[in-house]
């Protein structure tokens, strides 16, 4: 990583020991994205400008964002992100690379194949049959065997291609049992993440540009480390890398959609109903996606950020976010808290508040459904 | 002329005046505004197909005009329309009610009308050797309601819509945001648009389906029409029977956002996919109703430049058939990501490729049309290839949609968008440049300047190609529909896609300059300009024909 944010990470790291601050972090509340300390690091983002609405007045202080911790991973350009080159996004998933794959060795040379055939067809026939060449036109408008060839090779190419097809929607539609589930709900213009089992819930919207007009003062600008423009979010779904995560999408409003590229998934969030995809992510790093249905005037402003981390980056998101482990058991300092006898792999909804939040941020005890999880 | 009129034994005095009153034309005023002429009103159509085309492809060139550079460069100057308003909101509304009104105006008010209303018109009765439209009359109100309908859509840009003024719906009006989600009289205004478009469409084809089966001339047996004529008599079946299922659809958004209905929301009950289902069982059909036209009168080209009869004519026939029959029962592949079952997504995933089968037999039996030929390449000929190529291309791309597995990817990306525009922007419009310069020294009895029309068909094959193919990497690579500005990795193509668009518009201006001229002083046009390759009755008709043809019928050996 460079230079300077490993200094940057370094000094961090002295002035969290100096503080003994790590629990206090732990209870930071839940739309937070980072334990919020003094400026021993300094912040990510340039030196706050004022923004149109208050031109000499700098943003409102914002919390320390360190890029590289679990949240704020480092995207890698053209992984996860469009590359402004001709082909689909690198896949990450079993499922995107068995898509992808039918698509470019079968389908795309398919399609390139038969627009060739019938090009080539085309300009032999204007050669050797214009007027020049060939005065006298033929009568012949009859020929039973080519029809016959010409529709039979068309069915035949068809159940060739049927075949990986269905192939393809059965993988899709046999996910293996969830591991993670996320509630994501499409808002105007916004998205909305909830892991009832884990008890975080926040809102995402798109990181604007330092220069525009409509941020306001409490909205922190986008920077590279956050991902490109239109695409980067405040706060990012984090999901455990190797598991199998399943996306219960819906919408509050209009109809939106819930896609990433990335991981070859597209679920319409539906006003008044549920609907499942699911995806197991092999490759941890930052994905991002656009809302996919015309959903009103910031349709194209509505991104999807989802990073992908370890299971223990993943379990210390979830503390940070004031959530628990599922079927954890409570630390007998802690507060009331929501985890009961039962609560393995079931856990009711816990309210996202200070206080239930585990006050161990450190990898929380692998809980029987997510450590013995065989993945298929 | 190759009637009976001989037959008659007419005194000569009653034979000049029945030969007078063949061509004896209404005052002005009636003629073009209270028509009962099938060729007068076919030119009306392509008239206001015209001006449609031009608004329409203005809004496409503000669209790519935005969409050229990252950031938002040309929605936020002051516009006629919602002047003077600095909310980013409604600009960024504005950009949707740009994108709804392109593709109605296309679909409805340009596509159509020229296909349909314009050549159909014109050339289905002379085909058949019919004197005129089984219904002149209401022939007329078809055309003239197209005229309150373009007016209630361009009007509905001036009230609030929702975010802003006009309807930001997209052209498939989807609830609830065309319901719950668009406050004000726009999208009402709009629905009424389509109502009205509607109505007309499902007149005229009661209007051709009665002419077509009632009116053909004697020995003129549904087996030798021409082609074109069955491309119209499957594409106003289509009319016939999806058009309604729309009108119930927007007649239900309309109850919905006035009178309390709860159609499309699921607080009282209801489901916003119903809206889907409804509009797709209309709009699929409604896709092959922009084509199949385009179709026939490829087919009516390509015999004619290729002197010999079209290559397996029932096969094409039924071909066209089929594909009616099956456009059907394809709808949902517009839906693969609402949510639907496995099964579902199966059986839309094997029916929609079936409909390749038939599309296939017709591109090679073109190509087996031409292939023993003596091909001369005049403007209609260009055309007529160049459709059968980019069709191609635009039905291999739907192909690799119609996977509902891979579709999960492409749904809602520009790779859509590439899709349809090669099999309407370089399929139907090639095919309506086709008809046009074919057609054109028929309706005005001029020619217009071969060496113009060549240069307009290359300009515009190249521009064409230049602003789609480039969508089919920007979808590919992830970029989204109907969005007015995006992240700057996909700055590359949009740019290149609007160069694309200006070399089109070149193309377009040549075109205009060589109708202006050749109506103005183009040389005069013979009953047959085209040769021996020319087999269908119009050709037999003055250009232009009498004002009344076919008063005695022709007889068909």
């Amino acid at each position: 990583m460079p230079t300077g944010v490993k200094m940057r990470l370094i000094g961090w790291a002295i002035a969290l020991a100096a503080a003994g601050l790590t629990p206090a972090a732990a209870q930071a509340p839940a739309s937070s994205p980072a334990p919020a300390q003094s400026g021993a690091a300094a912040p990510t983002a340039t030196p706050p400008a004022g923004t149109a609405q208050n031109p000499g007045k700098p943003d409102v202080a914002q919390p320390a964002i360190v890029p590289g911790t679990v949240g704020h991973a480092i995207p890698t350009p053209g992984v996860g992100e469009p590359d402004g080159r001709k082909g689909i996004q690198m896949q990450v998933t079993p499922i995107g690379e068995e898509a992808s794959a039918f698509h470019n060795n079968w389908l795309l040379p398919l399609c390139a194949i038969i627009s060739i055939i019938v090009l080539a067809l085309l300009v032999w026939t204007i050669v050797r049959y214009r007027r020049g060449a060939n005065p006298t036109p033929s009568r012949n408008s009859h020929n039973t065997l080519i029809e016959v060839i010409w529709t039979l090779v068309p069915v035949l190419i068809l159940v060739g291609i049927a075949i990986p097809s269905i192939r393809l929607l059965r993988h899709q539609y046999t996910p293996p049992p969830a591991d993670v589930t996320v509630k994501v709900t499409g808002h105007q213009w916004y998205w909305s993440y909830e892991l009832p089992d884990y008890g975080v819930s926040f809102d995402s919207y798109m990181l604007k540009e330092a220069n525009d007009p409509t941020r306001q003062a409490n909205q922190r600008a986008r920077t590279d480390n956050d991902g490109p423009p239109l695409l980067a979010v405040d706060n990012r779904l984090v999901i455990p890398q190797g598991k199998v995560v399943k996306f219960i999408v819906t919408a509050d409003d209009v109809i939106h959609s819930f896609a990433m590229p990335a991981f070859w998934i597209k679920q319409d969030a539906n006003p008044g109903q549920l609907h499942e995809t699911w995806a197991k992510v092999d490759r941890p790093g930052v994905y991002f996606g656009q809302c996919s249905e015309l959903c009103g005037a910031r349709h194209g402003f509505m991104p999807i950020a989802i990073e992908v981390a370890s299971p223990a980056q993943f379990a210390q998101w979830v503390g940070q976010n004031g959530g628990h482990m599922p079927g954890a058991v409570a630390a007998p300092a802690a507060g009331p808290v929501s985890t009961t006898p039962n609560a393995a792999g079931n856990a009711t909804p816990a309210p996202a508040t200070p206080g239930t939040a585990q006050p161990n941020p450190a990898p929380a005890p692998q809980t029987p459904d997510v450590a013995n999880r065989t993945n298929q | 002329m190759s009637t009976t009129a001989d037959s008659l034994h007419l005194r000569p005095h009653e034979a000049h005046d029945a030969h007078h009153d063949a061509d004896h034309k209404p005052g002005f005023f009636v003629r073009w505004f209270m028509s009962t002429n099938h060729k007068d009103i076919g030119t009306l159509y392509l008239i206001f197909a015209i001006v449609a085309g031009i608004i329409g492809g203005g809004i496409s060139g503000i669209m790519r005009w935005e969409l050229m550079e990252p950031g938002i460069q040309v929605l936020n100057r002051a516009w006629p329309i919602g002047a003077g308003t600095a909310n980013f909101d409604e600009w960024a509304h504005h950009w949707n009610v740009l994108i709804t009104a392109h593709g109605l105006i296309m679909v409805f008010f340009m596509v159509m009308p020229a296909m349909i209303g314009g050549f159909g018109n014109w050339f289905v009765p002379l085909m058949i050797g019919a004197p005129d439209m089984a219904f002149p009359r209401m022939n007329n109100i078809s055309f003239w309601l197209l005229v309150p309908a373009f007016l209630l859509l361009l009007g509905s840009t001036f009230v609030s819509g929702g975010t802003g003024l006009g309807a930001g719906t997209g052209w498939t009006v989807y609830a609830p945001l065309s319901t719950s989600g668009s406050a004000g009289p726009a999208v009402d205004m709009a629905i009424f648009s389509l109502h009205l478009a509607g109505a007309s469409s499902i007149l005229g084809a009661i209007n051709f389906i009665t002419t077509i089966f009632n009116m053909r001339a004697p020995g003129m047996t549904l087996h030798k029409m021409p082609l074109f004529v069955w491309s119209i008599l499957v594409t106003v079946f289509l009319l016939l029977l999806a058009l309604p299922v729309l009108a119930g659809a927007i007649t239900m958004l309309l109850t919905d956002r006035n009178f309390g209905t709860t159609f499309f929301d699921a607080s009282g009950g209801g489901n916003v996919v119903l809206y889907q289902h409804l509009f797709w069982f209309f709009g699929h059909p409604e896709v092959y109703i922009m084509i199949l036209p385009g179709f026939g009168m490829v087919s009516q080209i390509v015999a004619t430049f290729s002197r010999k009869p079209v290559f397996g004519y029932l096969g094409m026939a039924y071909a066209m058939v089929s594909i009616g029959v099956i456009g059907f029962v394809v709808w949902a592949h517009h839906m693969f990501t609402t949510g639907m079952s496995v099964d579902e997504k199966m059986y839309f995933t094997a029916a929609t490729m079936i409909i390749a089968v038939p599309t296939g037999v017709k591109i090679f039996s073109w190509i087996a049309t031409m292939w023993g030929g003596s091909l001369t390449f005049e403007t209609p000929m260009l055309w007529a290839i160049g459709f059968i190529f980019l069709f191609t291309v635009g039905g291999v791309t739907g192909v690799v949609l119609a996977n509902g597995g891979v579709d999960n990817y492409m749904h809602d990306t520009y790779y859509v968008v590439a899709h349809f525009h090669y099999v309407l922007s370089l399929g139907a419009v090639f095919a309506i440049f086709g008809g046009f310069y074919y057609w054109f020294p028929k309706m005005s009895g001029r020619m217009y300047n071969e060496l113009l029309g060549k240069l307009h068909f290359f300009v515009m094959f190249i521009g064409v190609n230049v602003v789609f193919f480039p969508m089919h990497f920007l979808g590919l690579d992830g970029m989204p529909r109907r969005i007015p500005d995006y992240t700057p990795a996909f700055a590359e193509w949009n740019k290149v896609a609007t160069i694309g668009y200006m070399i089109t518009v070149a193309g377009v201006a040549i075109f205009f300059v060589n109708i202006f001229w050749s109506l103005v002083a183009g040389k005069k046009a013979p009953d047959n300009p085209w040769g021996e390759g020319a087999t269908t009755l119009e050709w037999t008709l003055s250009s232009p024909p009498p004002f009344h043809q076919f008063s005695t019928l022709p007889r068909i050996d």
